[in-house]
């Protein structure tokens, strides 16, 4: 499945192994901060948590046996989720090339969008509360079309910045008009 | 209605008009009460419903108001958050003029101006008197074009040097309709009541009462298709395509060709059996402009709204000049991912062009001008997977077509997505050094 000059990239590699940087065929993939993995992994393990304690509490009122399997399906729910969290994390990346952005993400559907500089017309950086805790923001291109929708999560406030300033150059420099 | 600095009211009526269906809908639920016993002062909800919109229709208009200053369209609007939107008549990509029912009813009409450039919006004057919009229009086409041309000249250049391409015969467009899938709604609707009306008359009135806003949105539907339809003339003009229709309001819009984002055709089921087609374009702009519903904004403009698949092949000649002639099909196994769609699906490109087929029942082709591409996904779902198939997608800045290589062999999917993208950046290079594009 690899091609020149434009590989799948950090599928390619690994599922688990973390990498935050990599070359491939000319291509340097870059994977989202790991801190982003620590809030997802937060994320879900207090809904684990929230449910297990639901479970606990059947448990005391609606007698052991309903309880125990809502607290074993609780545990599974986690492990799962772990499991998923960390996948979807790893599916991360971006790689800057010379005339577009390739933004690969997705566990069960894999997408590779590639995004010429020339076409965006704008670049968002946001970050909620939870993810300026973890120092954190997510970058989001805009090019004319709805449906290209590349963004990527959890990257160092730093990193953010600099994409977004490099973006905003490369795109000026490369505009096409509609 | 305009005082020192050139600021105007719309029609005092736009608030009804605007209202449309609200309106009507409004209409439908007091009329029976007060046909029954004339005591309406039962009803308060209605009653309030009823008092609170016009106050607020009311209020919106007294706080509406527009100008033109030299290079702009200005209107301001808004009770609680004011809104002071400019338009650079610049970028107007087409002026149309569009007549609704109730409008034709309180003789205004509303001037749309599509507007490209990043935001991509529709500058809308809702209502105008009818006598005023037409010079409007040939005022703010001239200033658009940033000539001071009298109008007379104006007037000139827009009739001569056009070159009819096609009219739809009103027959035609009957038939069409009736067939469609919005037209065989409508007439299972008609059947029903007839069939109703027979077997229990007491009870087809109050099914009629009861399902008027129903029965009234299909037949707008099916009406607005008509008369949006209605002898629509395609012409090829120095400035572009031009298009014209409509049975009691003319519409007319001139497209550029350069400003064709994607080409659609669409054969439904019972067409193709006719060897019948339709013919969309998508223009730039998502249009999210209040006001306009969900039906509106995702339409496309169409230029053959009926025809053979001859003529659509000649008119696709002029808008999409360099398409592919061939199509490559998908593996045999995508019969288990997609079994309808099995037979429909293909795809075929040229240097500038790239064309995809796809749908269950009814066939939808579409063509993208690479040097229109926006960006390029390659997407893979769970089924695709297990089957070594992958889609690519093209985007374009179009509000309609979704052009995509849809279930093909993982490997082809990757070398298209490689190639795609090469080209698609050469298309770009080449439109950036011609400075017309």
């Amino acid at each position: 499945m690899c091609i020149a000059g434009l590989d799948p990239g950090p599928l390619a590699y690994s599922r688990s192994v973390a990498v935050e940087e990599s070359s491939t065929e000319g291509n340097r993939w870059r994977r989202p901060s790991h801190r982003l993995l620590v809030l997802r992994r937060l994320q879900a393990a207090a809904a684990t948590v929230a449910v297990f304690v639901a479970a606990v509490v059947l448990a005391v009122y609606a007698g052991a046996a309903p309880g125990l399997v809502c607290a074993g399906l609780a545990v599974v729910f986690g492990l799962a989720a772990e499991r998923f969290v960390r996948r979807r994390f790893s599916a991360w990346g971006y790689a800057e090339r010379e005339d577009d952005l390739l933004v690969q993400r997705g566990v069960l559907f894999s997408r590779l969008s590639v995004v010429p500089y020339g076409r965006m017309q704008f670049i968002d950086v946001t970050a909620g509360p939870l993810e300026r805790s973890f120092r954190i923001a997510t970058v989001r291109m805009h090019t004319a079309a709805a449906a290209s929708d590349a963004r990527i999560p959890g990257l160092d406030r730093e990193e953010a910045a600099r994409l977004r300033d490099r973006l905003a150059e490369l795109g000026e420099a490369q505009a096409a008009g509609l | 209605m305009s005082d020192a600095d050139g600021w105007r009211r719309v029609h005092p009526l736009s608030p009804i008009v605007r209202g449309g269906r609200a309106t009507i809908a409004i209409a439908v639920l007091l009329l029976p009460t007060m046909l029954r016993g004339g005591d309406i002062s039962g009803s308060y909800v209605q009653l309030a419903i009823a008092g609170v919109l016009t106050a607020l229709g009311f209020a919106s208009w007294l706080v509406t108001r527009w100008r033109i200053d030299s290079d702009d369209l200005q209107i301001e609007t808004g009770l609680l958050r004011r809104q002071s939107l400019r338009f650079p008549l610049s970028q107007v990509q087409a002026v149309d003029i569009v007549r609704p029912g109730l409008a034709r009813i309180f003789r205004v009409a509303e001037l749309r101006l599509r507007m490209g450039g990043a935001s991509g919006s529709t500058a809308r004057l809702a209502y105008l008197p009818e006598r005023e919009v037409e010079p409007l229009r040939v005022r703010l086409l001239a200033l658009a074009r940033g000539a001071k041309h009298d109008e007379e000249a104006l007037a000139a250049e827009a009739s001569a040097e056009e070159h009819v391409l096609t009219t739809v015969p009103t027959g035609r467009l009957v038939a069409s309709i009736l067939i469609s899938d919005v037209g065989l709604i409508a007439e299972a609707v008609i059947a029903g009541l007839i069939v109703t009306a027979l077997l229990a008359p007491t009870a087809a009135a109050g099914v009629v009462s009861g399902g008027a806003v129903w029965i009234l949105t299909v037949l707008t539907l099916v009406w607005r298709r008509f008369n949006q339809e209605y002898r629509l003339t395609l012409a090829e003009g120095p400035d572009g395509l031009r298009l014209r229709s409509g049975l009691v309001a003319l519409t007319a819009e001139t497209i550029r060709p350069g400003r064709v984002q994607a080409v659609r055709m669409v054969e439904p089921l019972i067409w193709r059996l006719l060897g019948w087609c339709r013919l969309e374009v998508d223009l730039a702009g998502r249009q999210r402009s209040k006001g306009e519903g969900e039906a509106q904004r995702r339409s496309l403009r169409a230029v053959l709204p009926v025809g053979s698949r001859v003529l659509a092949g000649e008119l696709l000649d002029r808008i999409v000049p360099d398409r592919p002639r061939e199509q490559t099909r998908p593996p045999r196994r995508v019969l288990w991912k997609s079994p309808l769609r099995y037979r429909m699906i293909a795809w075929g490109r040229t240097e500038t062009c790239v064309a995809t087929t796809s749908g269950r029942l009814r066939r939808v082709t579409c063509w993208v001008p690479l040097q229109k591409v926006q960006s390029l996904r390659r997407v893979q779902g769970p089924v695709q997977r297990r089957l070594r198939l992958a889609s690519v997608h093209v985007d374009t800045a179009g509000r309609g077509v979704h052009a995509m290589l849809r279930d093909r062999d993982a490997a082809e999917a990757d070398r298209a997505l490689v190639q795609l993208t090469e080209l698609a950046r050469a298309a770009r290079r080449g439109s950036a050094a011609a400075p017309a594009a």
